[in-house]
């Protein structure tokens, strides 16, 4: 194939739909991380989460053939992964990471071993009968030209995580308890002097990053493809923790740093059809996660250093200017 | 006039023995501004504390209002009006300055937060108080004055009656502080009473109605303001102190080793700690800093050893100017330091013992053999080391962080000693250990500057100030207030005057002696 279709690919509504496609399954962790984040407590185990969400739904869906118990077991048992997560950060101390690290491993490993146990597979579930969510036709929408095809006809899960943005700034910005989220990430002392619970709330904002989590590890086994497959998330978790610092640690800044990623991923996909080494294309969104962070530090350096030095400038102004008086 | 709290017998014993508290008395009137005044460690912070219920007495009787009470954490205090403005403010930073005034209690509307109301209100509060504030800027964007007034509005939004301001001024510029006082006449005019926690005697005559003085965990006295000088105030702060029994040799003083000429230093928020301080250090001679704490003793420290970079000035020694050079290249230079805060600066606490003896030195010779250290080497030496300073180990391979607060401090001093120092520079070197370490290490300061060393001693311990010193500046407000030739010479309750702030030498009288 030239180069010529691959770039006319880029510009077709078909590339457009998958990039909203693709962007669905890292928006969902990356506003569930967004929310623990703030609170203070990273959930570095989304990754994991996101696999045992994608599992426990298949599974379920499988055995009970009720979509809606499908998910509700999903997000319940991404939910117990993210308070485990909190248990031992929040309430035994361990170090964050360490404590992120086994509980991947964990989801990583105790998928796999469920899935060998129920179905003798340990690759795939494809043994088993899943369901998936449905395709959701806007009417009026769907049949505009281009448009249409770009926004229509996509899994309710994909509306679901657009929708969450708006979910997500509402909580942060204008609940008392999100913003009481806030305060307690940016400075837990100032809140416990106001009788806020700093443990209770960060247990609380983990739990709701084990739903959305859960909700982007669904999306990958229900609605992506119809079965769970060893280490499902492949990475997306971590991409989501990116996309967090990338937009800021506000919603609409991680959900455009999410599509950024989700764009990167569907060149990767168009470009895959060229002659060009098949790993070097799939490195794609991957260096471009590591180039965005290392632009946004540097971005981020040079503004606390114009702070500081306003900051220095306004205090000797004012004592030159008392200096005077 | 009637007590709004009356604290009574208050002792306060922390888990580590230390008594901060030893049967208090205090008592606030309503409506009046009451200052509480002390040297660091002198335990107001504490009584305050106990008084907001961050921390609970180990005995005594809290009366607010006449009812006894119990405080269990902060919140209960709130709950009887009492509100502190912590010296370190308690804000969040990317939140507005009415986000910031309301949080905790926000006023809501269907369930949302009302943000037309949490804007209201704080201007609301801002006009009756006569606090300025701007209720939508960014707290992060807004000066420490600014800041300071939303810490004052927050307890305001909780109805305070009786606020605690913990050294309110310690981080004004003289404009800021300006403004605050009148703030402070409104609240009082207002009903209010307020305790003012701080060791600026000027601040004191003119700001309070009563002050009480603290030393040493007691309440040396409450007195109307009006009624005291700021000279009886600094005597009843600095009081008697116990002098030690160190047998000195007689001082030779040699030859100049550091001349330190109009250093300065700003904080990060650009306020000045350090106003273009000047003196020089001689061989065979202790200098010793004497200064209430946070008047810049610790930022000269840390400026002249390379942890923080000067705001200008230079450091000669042997005419080179090593001022703003790396803490090794200082250090290369002769210069030892004992820092003051031993467990972030002195040693590495997982690392073993002989590990921190070494430090300052495994990159050279004879310790660096090829890319290797020579270990037989280190062990021999840190033994001998262990010997000589007594430190109390098994042996060297333990962390340090093993050993009793003393120990530790020996393994610093004989580190820094056995380099045989040009300059000595030591802060705070018995800070918080043992009677039996702090005489070794005293005596080790003197044997070093009589064999011909030249030390510069800061410590909040006037006593050993005074004791140690063959001479002594005085520092306040970051600027040096006075210099003594003779330490043997000068009276405590002289030195307290300088330290102070209420006498200054002129330049002229003071440029010979340093």
């Amino acid at each position: 194939m030239s180069l010529e279709t691959v770039i006319r690919g880029i510009f077709s509504s078909l590339f457009i739909a998958s990039v909203i496609r693709i962007s669905t399954p890292i928006i969902f962790p990356a506003m569930g991380g967004l929310v623990a984040q703030v609170a203070g407590v990273p959930n570095m185990a989304l990754e994991g989460i996101m696999n045992v969400g994608a599992f426990t739904g298949v599974m379920v869906s499988a055995f009970t053939g009720s979509i809606w118990l499908a998910i509700l077991a999903g997000i319940i048992a991404g939910v117990l992964l993210a308070l485990l997560l909190g248990v031992f950060h929040l309430h035994f101390k361990s170090d964050l990471f360490i404590a992120g690290l086994a509980a991947n491993l964990m989801a990583s490993g105790g998928t796999v071993f469920l899935l060998y146990i129920i179905t003798g597979d340990k690759g795939n579930s494809s043994t088993v009968r899943s369901l998936s969510v449905p395709n959701v036709n806007i009417p009026l929408i769907k049949d505009i030209p281009f448009v249409g095809e770009i926004l229509s006809g996509h899994p309710v899960f994909t509306y679901l995580a657009f929708f969450s943005v708006f979910l997500v700034y509402i909580f942060l910005y204008r609940t008392r308890f999100g913003t009481h989220l806030r305060a307690v990430g940016e400075n837990p002392e100032a809140a416990t002097t106001l009788g806020i619970n700093v443990v209770r709330t960060r247990m609380i904002a983990l739990a709701i990053s084990g739903i959305f989590a859960a909700l982007g590890g669904m999306n990958l086994s229900m609605a992506y493809l119809q079965l769970f497959q060893k280490e499902m998330a492949a990475g997306r978790g971590w991409i989501g923790i990116a996309a967090i610092h990338l937009g800021a640690r506000k919603p609409v800044g991680v959900m455009l740093a999410s599509i950024l990623f989700g764009f990167a991923d569907a060149i990767s996909n168009q470009l895959g059809s060229l002659n060009i080494p098949s790993q070097l294309v799939q490195m794609i969104p991957y260096a471009t996660t590591v180039v965005a962070l290392a632009v946004y530090a540097i971005q981020q350096r040079q503004a606390a250093l114009e702070r500081m030095k306003k900051y220095q400038k306004e205090h000797i102004d004012s004592l030159a200017a008392e200096h005077q008086g | 006039m009637q007590p709004i709290i009356e604290m009574k017998e208050i002792v306060k014993v922390y888990d580590n023995g230390v008594v901060a508290n030893n049967g208090v008395n205090f008592t606030v009137n309503k409506g009046e501004i009451h200052a509480l005044v002390g040297e660091n460690g002198a335990g107001k912070s504490t009584l305050m504390k106990i008084l907001y219920g961050i921390e609970q007495p180990t005995e005594g009787e809290i009366i607010v209002d006449g009812k006894s009470v119990t405080f269990k954490s902060s919140l209960d205090a709130i709950d009887h009006k009492i509100g502190m403005v912590h010296q370190n403010f308690m804000l969040v930073p990317s939140f507005t300055v009415a986000s910031n005034v309301v949080l905790g209690g926000e006023p809501l509307k269907k369930g949302l937060i009302d943000r037309e109301r949490v804007l209201e209100v704080t201007k609301e509060l801002s006009d009756q108080f006569g606090l300025f504030v701007q209720p939508d800027a960014i707290v992060d964007s807004i000066n420490v004055g600014q800041r300071q007034r939303v810490e004052i509005l927050k307890t305001l939004y909780r109805k305070a009656e009786i606020l605690i301001l913990d050294e309110p001024t310690a981080v004004l510029t003289p404009q800021e502080t300006q403004d605050l006082f009148k703030a402070i006449r409104t609240l009082v005019q207002q009903g209010k009473t307020v305790i003012f926690i701080t060791h600026k005697l000027r601040e004191v005559k003119e700001i309070s109605d009563r002050v009480t003085v603290m030393r040493h965990g007691k309440m040396i006295g409450t007195v109307d303001t009006k009624d005291v000088t700021r000279e009886q105030m600094a005597n009843m702060m600095v009081g008697r102190e116990v002098f030690l029994n160190i047998t000195k040799p007689e001082m030779h003083r040699a030859e100049k080793r550091m001349e330190i000429k109009d250093i300065s230093f700003l904080s990060e928020t650009g306020r000045p700690v350090l106003r273009e301080v000047s003196f020089n250090l001689y061989a065979g001679e202790i200098l010793g800093i004497a200064g209430v704490e946070g008047n810049g003793q610790t930022e000269l420290v840390e400026v002249l050893t390379g942890l923080k970079k000067s705001a200008g000035g230079r450091v000669i020694v042997k005419d080179e100017d090593i001022l703003d050079h790396s803490p090794r290249d200082i250090r290369l230079k002769g210069i030892a330091h004992i820092p003051e805060d031993r467990l972030t600066n002195g040693v590495a606490i997982r690392a073993s013992i002989e590990e921190n003896l070494i430090v300052d030195r495994y990159f050279r010779a004879p310790y660096k053999k090829g890319v290797m250290l020579d270990y037989k080497l280190v062990d021999t030496k840190s033994k001998e080391l262990i010997k000589q300073f007594s430190i109390l180990t098994p042996n060297g391979k333990l962390p340090v962080g093993s050993l009793s607060g003393g120990n530790m401090q020996k393994v610093i001093v004989a580190r820094e000693f056995s380099s045989d120092p040009y300059v000595l520079i030591a802060s705070q070197p018995t800070r918080g250990i043992d009677v039996g370490a702090t005489e070794f290490i005293r005596e080790e300061l003197v044997r070093i500057r009589t064999k011909g060393c030249a030390i510069l001693l800061v410590s909040a311990d006037l006593g050993e100030v005074m004791s140690l010193s063959d001479r002594i500046v005085t520092l306040y407000e970051g600027k040096i207030t006075g210099v003594f030739p003779k330490a043997a010479e000068v009276s405590e309750e002289e030195l307290g005057l300088y330290m102070l702030g209420i006498k200054h030498q002129t330049p002229e009288e003071m440029e010979k002696f340093l």
